[in-house]
């Protein structure tokens, strides 16, 4: 049976990881490389890292840092931020990435979808939305949630899947650094109106959240990123209570 | 060891690369039939679409030479659904070598499948020390069959097989190079073979 992904993410700026509340007030929490390793061997199923600088200087120092992680790390991960261009993915993809994340690049040119799921196969095109629920409704954010579009949610998830998005990550800003629980109403919804898989992400806070994005935000995966970094929730001790509460989980 | 991927452009193939290096081994890139014939095994990679992967298979002369190999060779992923008869994605003939057709998974599940499944009713050396329940990460939208040769299964919309193996040919529908201890396992058992 296909299990459950439990996916901690690495927000990474000039090669070292930080994370932000509320995408703001970055906190140090290690070298990006001894995490991922570690991560892997504490049972994560998967990998994001997330350029948050994303300058010109900063990407060979990300290539560098893609292909030490590819050489030491046995389980897939995906690397996101700044990418806009074919030429940005196969760089990421020839340093030993399995798939990349778009985001505002996306939103602002569509057609990278097609181009980009044409060229190196949907499996590895993961299209993240930030999106803020205001009066009722869900609007697409740009630049890490800082600008807002007129762009519904779930039109636009609908319209990446069919430009061959293989994957959604889907992040709540009304949720994100809350540590109040994933956006489950939402993610359930979402699941309704695409057919491809939907990571939750944005709101981890305890491991009943996780088991709640599952069940009922029948999310396929769950990203988090502070809670694993600082230990507040083991990788291990989650997915043995996900279990116990009947979520198939590699264990 | 004169370990070879067959290099048609197709494909995440530095993965691999790592996985063999990891386990202390070299394996190199080629494209050249000279090379691959004179290897002691053979890695067949591919990841995207089955037909533009064919197409650049033929261009190079490679479909030819791959079902003449008589060493060990490992298809995964595209590479082990391009040695089936025939893939429904972009209505392609494959290579022939596994008796088995490659369909689509129906709209009754999320496609692709992506992430962790379980493999059961393992069958040949290249699952030795692999156990029925252990896990293997799995990227796709297409699946083989299951057939007499199928030496893997795996449930995703229906039981369909996971890994094939007639004569020195083996193929894998997941990727060991991604598949923690289980796929080096996996890896390790086709180096021993």
């Amino acid at each position: 049976m296909l299990t459950k992904r439990i996916v901690p993410c690495l927000d990474i700026k000039n090669g070292r990881t930080v994370k932000g509340v509320n995408f703001v007030d970055l906190r140090d929490a290690g070298d990006p490389v001894v995490m991922a390793k570690q991560y892997a061997e504490l049972g994560a199923d998967e990998l994001v890292f997330l350029d948050i600088a994303a300058t010109l200087e900063n990407r060979k120092t990300m290539h560098e840092m893609v292909l030490k992680v590819a050489a030491q790390v046995n389980i897939p991960f995906t690397v996101g931020g700044g990418i806009s261009s074919i030429e940005d993915v196969d760089a990421l993809l020839h340093c030993g990435a399995d798939k990349v994340s778009i985001n505002s690049s996306a939103v602002k040119r569509p057609a990278l979808i097609n181009e980009l799921s044409e060229k190196f196969g949907s499996q590895c095109v993961v299209v993240a939305i930030d999106a803020k629920q205001i009066e009722g409704d869900w609007y697409v954010h740009l630049a890490g949630g800082t600008i807002p579009t007129e762009i519904k949610l779930f039109d636009w998830a609908k319209e990446v899947e069919e430009r061959g998005a293989g994957e959604i990550l889907f992040t709540s800003m009304n949720h994100d650094g809350t540590k109040a629980g994933f956006a489950n109403e939402a993610l359930g919804k979402l699941s309704g109106v695409v057919n491809i898989p939907i990571i939750a992400s944005g709101g981890a806070g305890t491991i009943q959240h996780f088991a709640d994005a599952f069940i009922k935000g029948k999310a396929d995966a769950a990203l988090a990123a502070s809670v694993f970094h600082f230990g507040e929730i083991p990788v291990l001790e989650l997915k043995k209570e996900l279990k116990k509460q009947g979520i198939p989980v590699r264990l | 060891m004169d370990l070879k991927i067959v290099n048609y452009g197709a494909g995440n193939i530095k993965s691999i690369q790592f996985a063999f290096q990891r386990l202390g081994y070299d394996a190199v890139l080629s494209h050249n039939p000279d090379d691959i014939i004179k290897a002691d095994k053979v890695i067949f990679p591919g990841v995207g679409e089955a037909s533009s992967a064919m197409k650049m298979l033929k261009e190079s002369g490679l479909d030819a030479l791959i079902p003449e190999l008589k060493q060990p060779v490992l298809g995964i992923c595209l590479g082990m659904q391009l040695m089936c008869n025939h893939t429904e994605e972009g209505d392609t003939k494959g290579l022939e070598i596994f008796n088995t057709n490659v369909k689509r998974f129906s709209n009754n599940v999320k496609v692709p499948q992506m992430g962790w499944n379980t493999v059961a009713n393992l069958k040949s050396d290249l699952f030795k020390n692999i156990s029925e329940g252990d896990y293997m990460y799995l990227v796709h939208s297409f699946y083989a069959e299951n057939c007499e040769q199928s030496i893997a299964t795996s449930n995703y919309d229906i039981e369909y097989a996971s890994a094939l193996e007639n004569e020195n040919f083996f193929g894998v529908q997941f990727h060991p190079e991604k598949s923690s201890t289980v796929g080096a396992q996996l890896i390790q058992n086709f180096l021993d073979i």
